[in-house]
């Protein structure tokens, strides 16, 4: 690869996927696009992070820590998912505002 | 020829599917879609993965993203049927898009910055060497100076397996009084 690789570029993509996936999961009801909201930021930051570490290829700290988020997110995804599939059957809904059971 | 013409072109190409991908993962109405922008997304993160050197970190976005987590993704989707689809409901859209819109231009703001500052003096970046993002090298760093938090991730991943399946099980109506009072609610 060349010394002109446009790291600009990637940086930039992610802050707009960042952006991207912020908007969705504050404007966004239904709790599965919640999720995927957040399966958008966190690809944005592991692209980030990938990009940075190319400016220093004599470790891989950023390599190191995008593992790490892969792991993490899988963890995630098993629990929020489990979380979506007994909303469903104790409410009947998918919505994020109708999930009120520590309310009252 | 500049040899890194086709490689910015291929990179601008996997760049309008990202954002495109992430487009339909956030906004579209159908969650099967949203899965499958997800997938976009991932397959040209991937992509980039590779152009910067990281082609362990490209295998494991395919088998991990790609792979498992919108497979997991697609199974919910399904079990849930028609009623993945929520309505459209206007109430409190004020609200969600005065929020969205101060998050939108505040990141907006903070990328013309950025790139400002960025466009003003350009980074050299310096050559990767032959091993630079293999599987050998990453493994030697992941295994020598990350063990600790390599091993906790296992167990993470362990306790988050159990607590899915403890609560994707549910709270069964003759579990307990809490349980029936919910079972109760619901039918009235």
């Amino acid at each position: 690869m060349g010394t002109d690789l446009p790291l600009f570029l990637y940086v930039a993509l992610s802050a707009i996927l960042f952006t991207i996936g912020g908007v969705g999961f504050m404007v966004r009801r239904n709790v599965l696009f919640s999720l995927l909201s957040i399966e958008v930021l966190l690809n944005a930051v592991n692209l980030s992070l990938v990009a940075f570490n190319r400016l220093r290829p004599q470790n891989h700290t950023g390599h190191v820590l995008t593992f790490f988020v892969i792991a993490a997110e899988a963890a995630e995804v098993a629990v929020g998912l489990a979380i979506v599939i007994s909303l469903y059957r104790l409410k009947r809904t998918v919505r994020v505002d109708e999930a009120d059971l520590l309310r009252n | 020829m500049n040899p890194h013409i086709p490689a910015q072109i291929f990179m601008s190409v996997a760049a309008a599917f990202a954002v495109f991908g992430a487009l339909g993962a956030a906004f579209s109405k159908n969650p099967i879609r949203g899965a499958m922008g997800l997938l976009v997304l991932i397959l040209s993160i991937a992509v980039m993965f590779l152009s910067l050197h990281a082609e362990f970190l490209a295998f494991i976005q395919l088998i991990v993203y790609a792979g498992a987590i919108v497979v997991l993704f697609l199974f919910v989707i399904m079990l849930l049927g028609p009623s993945a689809t929520s309505p459209a409901d206007k109430r409190g859209l004020l609200v969600r898009a005065f929020g969205g819109s101060l998050f939108a231009l505040s990141a907006v703001g903070l990328i013309y910055l950025c790139a400002n500052a960025l466009w003003k003096t350009p980074i050299e970046v310096p050559a990767a060497s032959e091993t630079f993002g293999n599987v050998n090298s990453f493994g030697e760093e992941l295994f020598s100076k990350a063990v600790v938090p390599f091993e906790l991730s296992s167990a993470l991943l362990m306790v988050a397996v159990i607590g899915a399946i403890a609560v994707a099980r549910g709270r069964q109506p003759e579990d307990d009084a809490q349980g029936r009072a919910i079972a109760e609610s619901k039918e009235s």
